[in-house]
């Protein structure tokens, strides 16, 4: 038995370590933890419920608007704000281009190199990779000069020596199987998507001022005037923008992430045997597609059991629970039990290994992470998670597309279950989205035609409006998954916050049943053909798009202070 | 010559690059990644030595916002400072190599190169828990930064939690998060680049600064080049005549918030906020914060997290609003008297707050209004 530690798992947000042990080429049991714990939550007591969505947002720099969508939503529902119909199309608008923006860059900047050779690509021949590109999409940049200077750029970097950070890496390992004209394919398109992302998140400066950490959010609505008359409002050249943005990630998405997505995994279809995980399934929903409480979401809501594509459960909040058993913290009742996010407590208690250290104590606490369960049942969350229940749920255009790839691939829906699925899932989700933006645009524009220029609830701003005591929860789909925040505000301050996240979902740790989290499940099988390169393990948890500046718990109900702080 | 030096000349001719320009560039360089000038023969001749310039990227207690901020680089393109311009030897978010073969990379950096690589930092760094709180392949974070930063040619802050200690070490600081300064305390030649996160366009603007006036840019006593942080948002604002007119948004949507006017009245922190937004922009300068209608949050200040909040309250001290107030009247008390106020309008907030969780005292000192000042001009220590 070999005892893997990689820390840091790179290519992710965040500080995550993974142990694992490997017999016989394979993951036998494996732990992840959480490294790092900022106490976001202990920092919101006492502020202004208004500003909360600000601290929230910073819990996160890549999923940038996630945070603060879950946080309006959760003081909105506790004060009982409406915000009017063209806030409802602003948020979606700014979702779902946060949505196809993240997915892209995760696809190529994130995860692409534990399938990608980058090394293999300078023995391509660039004609023969012209011929894959049109073979594959009419993307216009497919030429063999276009190839033949990607090579060119890439053979003089590696020449010069300095492999910057590519170096280290684990190229040539025989895990990797593309051909040599797909591995430079996917280098030119890693460029392309570096330049495309920054183009297309522009979107989000007209909406939201600047990106990364949007500033138009409001308790309420939003702060970004509509008025197509005016300088300073979302107005015709703002619309004219957009929709240019939009198509242009649109070509993007079908024609340069979606072909290449098929053309890697039809090389590594054995992938589809691999990194199941604990196969239940947990979505909150996502983008309103009208006004009010009860509004059609376009990804519905709803769990999925043990992989049982049959029945889709409807989701009830009451059934979530955290558990501290194998997290730094402590419950006053005893660590056995579990808590909803709303009576949550979190008392941090480090009772780890001193750094500098080599193991984790994995009988013990071992992560900066709780353990959330549905129904007392591990859960995963993120794109393969809403594909799933969508598919289920006959949502028609999901449907269309997974029956498409799947064609393509010349395989069957029990491939879903699996680190290939969740990959597919995640570009099929981006393509469904890409084509909604514009609809949400329309929207906005005949809005905006007809005089509807509403974009906030002023009615309950001030807080000698709201009632002295109230809770809400927000419930949000961010791009790794359903992320769920708990308010309870008294005499117009927060007396208590609690996020539960997607990364605590797919990345904590065991819990008090012993059961573990979808990450430590999915590792198990996994192949290890070299224990010191541990590729494959990268593959799996890379699969989920870990985002790990979660480790955010906090405080007792009572607010007892739980953090006893050193002033520096 | 050996055959990695002539390999560069080779380069520099095939691209055109005379001898000259390619000291220039140097020159650029050591301003780009904000450099004595003194740096830039070094990195000449470690260029010519065959070397790009070495940086390593740490992340600790941070959101990476400032990482994908870098990656929205379109002068030049962030594909071309990775490829071309530097050797970007460790960057958790973006680097191929996961683990130990992660850890080897920066230790090599950091054995090879003594005084030679630039480190940036980006996030706080946690001194509780004995640095429990963030480690990284088993090593604390304050760990790591001592050893790195220590020695590193210079060091950038990026953003306001490794420039200020940010949104950990906001009040009541669980963790003890400390500003690089504060947790590799003499550190020689820190730059900080704060906001929340930074942006991307003051990276570039120094390597524009030396450009144009071949020398290093002056900063201010948080360290800030001057050029980029050197006036007030107010000062620069495209709403200031609003402002100066006593024309302003009362109400989210109102007809003055969609026709421009001051967001003063909703908690724009911007008169007490030194960046230039206004000017440059974001994400090459399509919008900007006040531009798309929500006031300044007062991101690049330190302790913004205490002393700008609430966001929605306006800034203490104002005298009144509305068409009704003599124009001058209401813009020369604005500007005297809501600085002056400032300090005392953050500490009371931080005070009351304190209270509230619990403890005696703020946990961080109330420093008054800064003024634009050039105590640090010229070359840093």
């Amino acid at each position: 038995m070999t005892h893997i530690v990689v820390d840091p798992v790179t290519r992710i947000e965040g500080h995550l370590r993974v142990e694992a042990e490997v017999d016989g080429g394979a993951v036998q049991n494996a732990w992840s933890s959480s490294t790092m714990f900022r106490g976001v939550e202990t920092i919101l007591k006492g502020r202004d419920p208004r500003d909360a969505w600000a601290f929230t947002q910073r819990i996160c720099g890549v999923c940038t608007t996630v945070h603060a969508i879950t946080s309006i939503r959760a003081v909105e529902n506790a004060i009982g704000a409406e915000p009017p119909p063209n806030a409802r199309l602003l948020r979606n608008l700014i979702m779902a281009s946060q949505m196809v923006q993240d997915h892209v860059v995760h696809f190529y900047h994130l995860h692409a190199l534990d399938w990608v050779d980058i090394v293999s690509a300078l023995s391509a021949d660039p004609a023969a990779t012209s011929q894959l590109a049109q073979s594959i999409s009419d993307w216009p940049l497919s030429s063999t000069t276009y190839f033949a200077g990607v090579k060119d750029r890439l053979q003089r970097f590696v020449e010069q020596g300095q492999l910057g950070p590519f170096g280290n890496a684990y190229w040539g390992h025989s895990a990797y199987r593309l051909p040599a004209e797909a591995n430079l394919l996917a280098v030119a398109h890693y460029l392309e998507a570096l330049d495309w992302q920054r183009e297309f998140i522009k979107i989000h400066a007209v909406l939201g001022g600047k990106n990364p950490h949007l500033q138009s959010f409001l308790v309420g609505g939003m702060a970004t005037p509509v008025d197509p008359d005016q300088q300073a409002s979302i107005n015709i050249t703002s619309l004219a923008t957009m929709r240019k943005l939009i198509r242009e990630a649109k070509a993007f998405v079908e024609k340069v992430y979606i072909p290449d997505l098929l053309a890697v995994a039809s090389f590594y279809k054995d992938w589809a045997a691999y990194g199941a995980g604990v196969g239940n399934y947990l979505v909150y929903g996502e983008y309103p597609d009208a006004d009010g409480h009860n509004a059609p979401l376009y990804l519905p809501s709803g769990v999925i059991r043990d992989r049982d594509l049959s029945t889709v459960e409807a989701l009830d909040e009451a059934k979530i629970t955290e558990y501290v058993t194998h997290s730094w913290f402590e419950y006053d009742a005893g660590d056995g039990q579990g808590l909803h996010p709303s009576l949550g407590e979190t008392n941090p208690n480090y009772t780890g290994p001193q750094p500098p250290y080599e193991r984790l104590n994995t009988d013990g606490k071992y992560s900066w992470l709780k353990s959330p369960r549905y129904d007392g049942l591990p859960m995963e969350v993120g794109p393969l998670s809403r594909m799933l229940v969508a598919y289920a749920s006959g949502h028609q255009r999901v449907q269309e597309l997974v029956g498409y790839a799947l064609g393509k691939l010349e395989v069957g829906p029990e491939v879903l279950f699996s680190t290939l699925g969740r990959v597919a899932a995640r570009g099929i989700e981006t393509l469904v989205l890409a084509e909604k933006l514009e609809g949400w645009l329309d929207e906005l524009a005949d809005n905006m035609g007809r005089g509807e220029l509403r974009i906030h609830d002023n009615s309950k701003w001030d807080p000698k409006t709201w009632p002295k005591d109230c809770t809400g929860a927000g419930f949000h789909e961010a791009p790794r998954g359903a992320l769920g925040h708990w308010v309870h505000i008294v005499n117009g301050e927060i007396a208590n916050y609690q996020c539960v996240v997607p990364s605590t979902w797919n990345a904590g740790p065991r819990d008090a049943m012993g059961q573990p989290g979808p990450y430590e499940q999915a590792l198990v099988g996994n192949p290890v053909a070299d224990p010191e390169q541990p590729l494959e393990i990268l593959r799996t948890i890379h699969s989920f798009d870990p985002c790990m500046a979660c480790g955010v718990h906090v405080l007792d109900p009572t607010g007892r202070e739980v953090v006893k702080v050193r002033v520096l | 010559m050996d055959e990695a030096s002539s390999w560069f000349m080779r380069e520099l001719e095939r691209r055109g690059v005379s001898r000259r320009d390619f000291l220039g560039f140097c020159g650029v360089m050591s301003t780009a990644l904000a450099l004595p000038r003194t740096a830039g023969a070094k990195i000449a001749e470690a260029i010519e030595n065959k070397e790009k310039p070495t940086l390593v990227w740490l992340e600790f207690q941070d959101c990476a916002g400032n990482t994908e901020s870098f990656l929205r680089a379109g002068r030049p393109a962030v594909a071309d400072i990775v490829l071309d311009t530097l050797s970007v030897d460790y960057h958790e978010t973006i680097m191929a190599a996961a683990g130990h073969q992660a850890e080897a990379a920066l230790a090599q950096v950091v054995a090879d190169k003594p005084g030679g690589y630039i480190a940036v930092v980006e996030g706080s760094i946690p001194t509780g828990a004995n640095g429990a709180y963030c480690t990284i392949g088993g090593r604390a974070a304050i760990d790591i930064a001592k050893e790195v930063c220590g020695g590193a040619l210079a060091t950038v802050a990026i953003g306001t939690c490794a420039a200020f200690g940010g949104l950990p070490a906001a009040s009541p600081n669980p963790t003890g998060a400390l500003s690089v300064a504060d947790a590799v305390p003499g550190l020689k030649n820190l730059i900080n680049l704060p906001a929340c996160p930074a942006n991307v366009e003051n990276l570039v603007g120094t390597v524009v600064y030396f450009l144009t006036f071949n020398r290093l840019p002056p900063v201010d006593r948080y360290r800030r080049p001057l050029f980029a942080y050197g006036k007030s948002i107010h000062d620069n604002c495209e709403r200031r005549a609003h402002y100066d007119a006593g024309q302003y948004v009362e109400k989210w949507g109102d007809e003055g918030h969609r026709t421009g006017y001051c967001l003063y009245k909703m908690g724009c922190k911007g008169p007490v906020t030194y960046q230039n937004c206004p000017s440059v922009g974001w994400n090459e300068g399509t919008s900007w914060p006040i531009g798309c209608g929500h006031p300044c949050i007062g991101c690049a200040e330190p302790e913004f997290w205490d002393k700008m909040t609430p966001f929605y309250t306006h800034l203490a001290g104002f005298p009144g609003f509305g068409v009704h107030s003599n124009v001058d009247r209401v813009g020369m008390w604005a500007t005297a008297g809501v600085a002056a106020a400032f300090a005392a309008h953050g500490f009371v907030q931080l005070g009351k707050r304190m209270a509230a969780a619990g403890d005696k005292a703020p946990a961080v000192e109330s420093k008054p209004p800064r003024k634009t000042d050039k105590q640090e001009e010229g070359e840093l220590s």
